[in-house]
């Protein structure tokens, strides 16, 4: 009797092993949300919500995690909703004052909950692009914009496309890694003219 | 300091001189020459002595120390337990990091309370080390050499990894940042800060977890695997991760695995 239960007892702990084994299942992505939502708290500016995802960010994490590029048509939705939410100037302005956006291209803060709601933003684009030749710690995650304005020219559509992209990058690029300046208000539509006269004014440092 | 600051400019002028792209490579190469000379004293000794006390003295409500904390490898044995960090425990039935760990051994060994033990687990710039950095210093020191082990066998332990991947490509917030935003590439920089390719390139991974905890230049001070996640998403314009919390586990989960068979070099001493 005593070996019976005995030999039950290892059979019974031997199914659960291997049941354990054979029903490892990964989580799921809202089982990692939910561990994901319990462990962030707000501080400063930084409120929880900033962790509710977009149908863009969704879209383009899981791109993103499984390697494989988005569907042709779910890009061309997402960049079409992006484009949908560019306000262009209504004063028809576009080029402020490149000096102002050389500054604002250095500058790195704004909206990290070591800033507060008073602090100025500024882009941060020199963390990712080469700009004016003189400026030699530029990061490379985008594109090179020296002598963006020259190669480029500034004609309407030059300039209604570059405004496009720093409204809101993903209108032409669907999962884009650049911030969305305007759509995000992370830049004030003036920070943003002075950003176009960086790239497009042909006095620009950017453009000599 | 001055004999650094001198060479930096050297190099920023002599790049002045050239054409971008060498002058660049010419102020990158004096970035490390920076870093070599650094190699010579790391203040993190100090950090280690004071964290090796700290274990040994009878603190909290229990006055009892933390000589009997089992990161692991069994009560008191602190000799390569970093290295197999995070993994499951069975008394708390959580996948948990060295940080998280030293923590629940205070509450549990020395009585004190979470709230307060978590309360400021880091130093500000300058500033004296908090008691959790120096302990970080002590443990990770004794794991020097040791090569990272971190354990998939336990079901939690998978599913950790696995939701420190999904977490590392979640683009959130007003940047649509993730951690893939930086560290999923390789070659790529933050003006002149080389990033490590975590996601695909085992080196990187390796040479990441096995150097962190470090001593920042400048900062002045230690600076631990939770402060690198912690300042990681203040800069990604996240909200901020609590201490020790799971998600946070998930990702030095992720990250640890990836590095396994590297030896620990730590704590290091970094710009």
């Amino acid at each position: 009797m005593k070996r019976k239960h005995v030999l039950a007892a290892v059979l019974a702990i031997g199914s659960a092993v291997l049941i354990g084994c054979a029903t490892y299942t990964a989580p799921t992505r809202e089982e990692t949300l939910q561990v994901v939502n319990s462990s962030f708290r707000e501080r400063g500016i930084a409120k929880l919500d900033r962790l509710k995802q977009s149908d863009m960010q969704v879209a383009c994490s899981e791109a993103s995690l499984t390697g494989q590029e988005l569907p042709k048509d779910v890009a061309a939705r997402l960049e079409k909703q992006a484009l949908a939410t560019v306000k262009y100037p209504a004063d028809g302005a576009y080029l402020g004052d490149f000096k102002q956006g050389e500054r604002i291209a250095q500058t790195g803060v704004g909206l990290q909950w070591s800033d507060n709601d008073k602090t100025v933003a500024g882009g941060n684009c020199y963390a990712c692009h080469e700009l004016a030749s003189q400026e030699l710690a530029f990061g490379n995650i985008g594109p090179s914009l020296k002598g963006y304005g020259r190669l480029r020219g500034n004609s309407k559509e030059v300039v209604t496309y570059t405004w496009g992209k720093l409204w809101n990058s993903h209108a032409y690029n669907a999962c884009s890694q650049m911030p969305r300046y305007g759509d995000a208000n992370i830049l004030t539509t003036a920070q943003l003219k002075d950003l176009m006269a960086l790239l497009l004014d042909p006095n620009s440092p950017v453009n000599k | 300091m001055k004999g650094i600051n001198r060479a930096l400019l050297a190099g920023a002028a002599l790049a002045l001189s050239c054409t971008a792209s060498l002058a660049q490579k010419d102020t990158a190469d004096a970035i490390a020459r920076y870093r070599q000379l650094l190699q010579d004293g790391n203040p993190a000794e100090l950090v280690v002595a004071r964290g090796e006390a700290l274990w040994k003295e009878k603190r909290g409500p229990k006055k009892a120390s933390l000589e009997q904390c089992d990161l692991g490898l069994g009560a008191g044995v602190v000799k390569g337990a970093y290295a197999q960090l995070p993994r499951h425990f069975a008394d708390t039935d959580k996948v948990m990091d060295y940080e998280s760990r030293v923590v629940h051994c205070m509450v549990t060994l020395q009585g004190l309370d979470h709230a307060t033990a978590t309360k400021n687990p880091f130093s500000g710039t300058g500033q004296r080390q908090t008691d959790i950095e120096a302990l970080v210093a002590y443990v990770v020191e004794q794991s020097r050499g040791v090569p990272v082990k971190i354990s998939q066998a336990h079901p939690q332990e998978k599913a950790s990894f696995d939701r420190g991947k999904q977490l590392f490509y979640m683009r959130a917030g007003p940047y649509d940042f993730s951690c893939a935003s930086c560290h999923g590439v390789t070659g790529q920089r933050i003006r002149l800060q080389d990033l490590p390719n975590i996601a695909n390139v085992k080196e990187d991974a390796e040479r990441a977890f096995t150097t962190w905890p470090a001593y920042r230049v400048s900062q002045g001070t230690l600076r631990s695997m939770q402060w690198r996640l912690n300042d990681c998403f203040r800069q990604a314009r996240w909200p901020e991760p609590v201490f020790g919390s799971p998600a946070t586990v998930d990702l030095i989960t992720f990250l640890g695995v990836k590095a396994n068979g590297a030896k620990m070099d730590s704590p290091s001493i970094k710009r």
